[in-house]
C-alpha cells in the first residue's frame, strides 16, 4: 500500500478542503509555506497546521532554510519503484531471449570432437 | 533523510537447444557477452570490459539515446564450469546510485538442451523526488483511496 503512511491518517490528512488544495498545488512542484497560504483566507500558523497533519500522515515532506520552510509533495516511491522492476526485470527477459538467438546462429564448433575440429 | 531501499526477487528461465558448455561459454567470451547482454535496442554502449573470473569485474558504460550516462559494474563471487556462476552488480544514472543486485546463472541440461535459471534479489535505490514521482504521488494517493473506499460501498 502507501509507504511510510498508514491509511487513517491519509484519509484525515485529506478530509479537509484546504489540505486538499494544498495537495493540488505540491503537484505542480515545491512551495514555501507563504507561497501555500496565498489563496486562503487564514493565518500562517493555521496553514503550519494543516501542512503539520500533511508532513504526520506522510502526505508531504518539509525542510526549513534559514526563514523559509519549504514544502514538498512526498512521492508515492512504491508505485515508481513497482514500475522499475518491471521494466528491469523485461530487460533480463529480452537479454534471455537475445541469447537464444545468439546461440542459435552461433557457429563456433567447441562441441566438435577435437578430431574433426578444423583451425581457425 | 533518504528513502528506504526497495527490494524485490524474481526468477527467469529459458531452454535453449543445444549444450550447457555452449551457453556457459556465452557469459565467458567478451565479444558474445557483450553482444547478448550489454548491447539492446536504443542503447548505445560507450565501453565495455569483462575479467571473467573471481573477484573479476564486467563493467559497461552506456545510455539510452541521448538520456543520461549509465553504468554497470558486476564482480564475480563463485564460477562453476559450465553450472553455475554467482555475481553481484550495481547500477547508476547520472552518476546517482540506482540499484544493486545479487544474482546467480544456474546451467543444467535438461530433455531438449540446457536449462538456462536466472535468479535476482534486487534493491532500488532510486529514491529521488522527481517530478514524475511527485504527479505520481498525488495521482497515486486518490486513487489509492478510491479503491479503499470501492472496496467499502
Amino acid at each position: 500500500m502507501l509507504q511510510h503512511s498508514s491509511l487513517d491518517s491519509v484519509f484525515q490528512a485529506l478530509a479537509d478542503p484546504t489540505r486538499r488544495a494544498i495537495v493540488e498545488r505540491l503537484a505542480a512542484g515545491s512551495a514555501s509555506v507563504t507561497e501555500l497560504a496565498e489563496p486562503f483566507d487564514m493565518t500562517l500558523s493555521a496553514i503550519g497546521q494543516h501542512i503539520r497533519l500533511l508532513e504526520d500522515s506522510g502526505v508531504v515532506r518539509s525542510q526549513k532554510s534559514g526563514r523559509t520552510r519549504t514544502v514538498v509533495l512526498a512521492p508515492d516511491a512504491l508505485a515508481a519503484a513497482e514500475r522499475w522492476f518491471s521494466q528491469h526485470r523485461a530487460r533480463w527477459e529480452r537479454r534471455l531471449d537475445r541469447l537464444g538467438d545468439l546461440l542459435a546462429a552461433d557457429d563456433d564448433d567447441i562441441d566438435q570432437p577435437k578430431k574433426s575440429r578444423r583451425k581457425s | 533523510m533518504t528513502a528506504p531501499a526497495i527490494h524485490r526477487s524474481f526468477t527467469i528461465e529459458r531452454t535453449y537447444p543445444t549444450t550447457a558448455k555452449r551457453v556457459f561459454r556465452a557469459f565467458v567470451v567478451p565479444a558474445k557477452k557483450r553482444r547478448g547482454f550489454a548491447e539492446g535496442e536504443g542503447f548505445g554502449v560507450d565501453s565495455y570490459t569483462l575479467d571473467f573470473q573471481v573477484g573479476g569485474f564486467e563493467r559497461t558504460r552506456f545510455r539510452f539515446g541521448d538520456g543520461p550516462p549509465m553504468t554497470t559494474d558486476c564482480v564475480y563471487l563463485d564460477i562453476i564450469d559450465n553450472e553455475r556462476i554467482t555475481f553481484a552488480y550495481s547500477m547508476t544514472i547520472g552518476g546517482a546510485p540506482l540499484s544493486a543486485s545479487l544474482g546467480t546463472m544456474e546451467i543444467s541440461s535438461v530433455a531438449g538442451g540446457t536449462l538456462l535459471r536466472f535468479t535476482e534479489h534486487t534493491a532500488f535505490l532510486d529514491g529521488t523526488d522527481s517530478s514524475a514521482g511527485r504527479r505520481e504521488g498525488s495521482l497515486g494517493l486518490f486513487e489509492a483511496l478510491a479503491r479503499e473506499l470501492e472496496q467499502h460501498d
